[in-house]
């Protein structure tokens, strides 16, 4: 009697090594640009100037966070005006939902920093240790000289890569000359210096080691992403009918075999290591990198390219007949697409118009409540207020301030003999207030009288309000 | 493919047995082990290094010599370094300038609300409205003058205080020692009728006459006060002990004063300009 020993399955596989070949095509092509573009937008985007008058920065992009301000451009976002953000990110995960319920995972496969960075290593890695085979002959040898010389230079350019990256993100929040002279002459902020350090770190490992650990294992969108994609998406795919059963390929004709010939191409470019041909998998990142190699290997041997491409799950049957799967275009206008794309344009249209319509000038007023009123020697009843004014222009601004209520109430400020305050450029000034009502006035003796603090800019005649009350003597 | 195995993995057992269930022996894995060792030893290095050990009177001070009091001791002497030269220039300067200069001026404000909420707010109000027998602050009526140099001299040398030569003392009779009921009941009308409340038109008749011989010394023939004395006005709507007729009686039958400490022993001429400056600001300063 014997019993076959079957190990007890693991909650994590040991990780098999994965050696991407290098492959030449137009989905390569347009990885190359995106990546290109990707990796220029964000290394360059915090050195480009913006002037913005003497007192503001000028940096073009800058996250403020001592001044608590987010200029992009000529934009300029004060803490308040956060929903600007939120609704960029609100944007951004529609945009993602749009294209995942179109195209499958192509932000997983062209456009998210763990795959560009990773591509990146990847090309550093074969620019120095040589293409698949090469590699796979390294890994396997004996620590030796020459395996020591190759790795360590390889580590060494990742790093450089990895400080980089770390580097270009702290330029975000800060003048980015003066931090990079400062962190070379070692005076920086330690908060940027352990900012580049944890970055340098993540983009080090996830880049150079965990790769497809992290698509896998730790990236939650995988999962949300698959609820986005329905039987219309369309999604990289190996095309069964045509390519099996898959054989060696033979000079001479064969009717019994299908179109692949097992050569391997498309599980060796692969970044996630996965056989595609399997079937649609949650490692696939639709990097399309397979039906690169696919198509190439179909040229070669004079068969219609197409083996591995980008097909839609209600298309299967047609094809599978031998008609030809419908337009692409109608795999991309459906109700699902145009929905996101509507309420994505809607949300957009909206921030736009926030955007023009928003007010330069900010005003609240809070009534001193300590106490609620004071009595002067004539009888009249005075309240105080702290009027916060907001000055969002870069430079300073008089604003001169009224009050509205149906009784005569007397309006002063402090320290000043008029009813106008400076306000410095871009900041907020406290304003201390007082309104005085005389003893015969309706409001001395009204426990709560409601009234409008009108604040109004002297040049632009820009207005803005905001409401308040008086409180009155009650015996 | 993958079921269950039907046995456990033969670990054995450590040898332990209850009733016929025996535990198997299955160790805590090394790098836990290590981490908990590790941690006793941090533990046992920490409470060396640091004050850790209750004593009868304190802790073992540990050998770093670490001590949070120390510490906030050093950040206090920092902060006042760091304000040295702005309380240098905040006595120099004359106290009518110190608004005009702007650092100066936020300084002696900021300081001035911190001094008041900590020495004065007790009887004047956390806000500065007073209460009756403390004056508020925020209104225009002062027994001793309203401009920064009177605030000033009122703070640093009190009133009413003993200890201080130069404290400022109101004197008012307790004029139920000589006065009859009705007198005071007719001076309580006139005072009353000047300061336009409701009062008895003939007892205020009688009562303006008492007025004139009694009053009139300090608070002046009409009413108005005298601020060198320390005398009300009592023609206006601020009472500091009530405009009743009772709270009027009363205080011509006892007389009321009011007590403030000298407070230049206790502050410092830079926090005494700094409360000057505050409560002059709050809305009452002449």
């Amino acid at each position: 009697m014997s019993q076959i020993e079957t190990p007890e399955p693991q909650l994590y596989a040991k990780r098999e090594p994965i050696f991407p070949r290098r492959v030449k095509g137009r989905f390569r092509n347009l990885k190359w640009w995106i990546m290109g573009v990707t990796l220029a937008i964000y290394y360059i985007t915090p050195w480009l100037r913006w002037d913005r008058g003497p007192n503001l920065p000028d940096q073009a992009v800058l996250v403020d966070l001592a001044n608590r301000r987010f200029f992009m451009f000529w934009i300029e976002i004060w803490p308040q005006e956060f929903y600007f953000v939120a609704g960029l990110l609100i944007m951004a995960g529609l945009g993602l939902f749009l294209f995942t319920s179109a195209l499958g995972r192509v932000w997983c496969g062209y456009a998210c920093p763990q795959t560009v960075w990773t591509d990146l290593f990847i090309l550093v890695e074969r620019w120095i240790e040589g293409d698949r085979n090469a590699r796979v002959r390294l890994w396997n040898d004996r620590w030796s000289l020459r395996k020591w010389r190759l790795r360590l230079f390889k580590w060494a350019v990742w790093l450089l890569i990895a400080v980089a990256t770390g580097g270009a993100w702290v330029f975000y929040f800060a003048d980015a000359p003066t931090l990079l002279a400062d962190m070379l002459a070692g005076q920086a902020a330690l908060v940027a210096y352990i900012s580049v350090a944890v970055l340098t770190a993540t983009t080090f490992f996830f880049g150079g080691f965990f790769r497809e650990q992290i698509c896998i294992y730790a990236c939650p969108w995988p999962r949300i992403q698959a609820a986005m994609m329905d039987e219309d998406t369309l999604t990289v795919a190996y095309r069964d009918w045509r390519g099996e059963p898959r054989g060696k390929l033979r000079t001479i004709d064969n009717a019994d075999q299908g179109d692949c010939i097992d050569c391997m191409a498309c599980v060796n470019v692969c970044p996630m290591g996965i056989d595609i041909r399997n079937g649609q998998q949650m490692e696939c990142i639709t990097c399309a990198l397979c039906i690169d190699a696919c198509d190439e290997v179909m040229d070669r041997i004079d068969k219609p390219r197409g083996l591995i491409g980008y097909l839609a799950a209600t298309d299967e049957a047609a094809e599978r007949a031998g008609t030809p799967p419908r337009k692409v275009w109608k795999h991309i206008f459906r109700p699902r697409t145009v929905a996101y794309t509507l309420i994505w344009g809607a949300i957009g249209l909206g921030l736009l118009v926030a955007l023009f319509i928003r007010s330069d000038i900010d005003v609240s007023v809070a009534q001193i409540r300590n106490p609620v009123s004071v009595v002067l020697s004539d009888g009249a009843v005075r309240n105080a207020y702290d009027v916060r004014l907001k000055n969002m222009q870069g430079e300073a601004r008089t604003f001169r301030i009224s009050i509205d209520t149906d009784d005569v109430l007397r309006l002063s400020i402090e320290g000043s003999e008029g009813l106008s305050v400076v306000v410095p450029p871009d900041s907020t000034y406290n304003q201390r207030m007082y309104i005085t009502a005389r003893p015969q006035d309706a409001a001395a003796s009204t426990a709560r009288t409601a009234l409008r603090l009108w604040v109004e800019d002297v040049q632009s005649g820009d207005r803005a309000y905001a409401d308040s009350a008086f409180n009155g003597r009650v015996q | 493919m993958a079921r269950k195995p039907e046995k456990k993995p033969d670990v054995g057992t450590t040898g332990h047995e209850w009733d016929g269930i025996e535990e198997l022996n299955n160790p805590l894995p090394r790098w836990w082990l290590w981490s908990f060792y590790a941690t006793i030893v941090w533990a046992l290095l920490y409470t060396v290094a640091y004050p850790a050990w209750p004593l009868i009177s304190g802790a073992t001070p540990g050998v770093l010599g670490y001590s949070s009091r120390a510490e906030l001791a050093a950040d206090i002497a920092a902060f006042d370094a760091e304000n040295a030269p702005l309380e240098a220039r905040l006595v120099s300067l004359e106290l009518d300038q110190i608004a005009d200069d702007p650092e100066v001026g936020n300084f002696a404000r900021a300081g001035g609300a911190a001094v008041f909420r900590t020495v004065c707010a007790q009887c004047h109000g956390a806000g500065a409205g007073g209460a009756p027998g403390f004056p508020n602050l925020l209104d225009d009526d002062w027994l001793w003058g309203g401009d920064l140099n009177a605030i000033y001299t009122t703070i640093k040398n009190g009133i009413r205080d003993e200890a201080d030569p130069d404290a400022r003392f109101s004197q008012m009779p307790a004029f139920g020692e000589f006065l009859t009921r009705d007198e005071i009941r007719a001076l309580t009308q006139h005072v009353l009728n000047i300061s336009g409340q409701e009062n008895d038109s003939t007892l205020a008749a009688t009562g303006a006459e008492l007025f004139a011989d009694n009053c009139a010394s300090c608070h002046g023939s009409a009413g108005t006060g005298d601020r060198e004395q320390g005398a009300p006005n009592l023609t206006d709507a601020i009472w500091l002990w009530g405009n009743t007729p009772e709270a009027i009686a009363t205080t011509i039958t006892n007389a009321r004063f009011g007590v403030m400490p000298s407070w230049q022993s206790r502050l410092t001429e830079a926090q005494i300009r700094q409360v000057a400056v505050f409560v002059h600001q709050q809305g009452g300063g002449e």
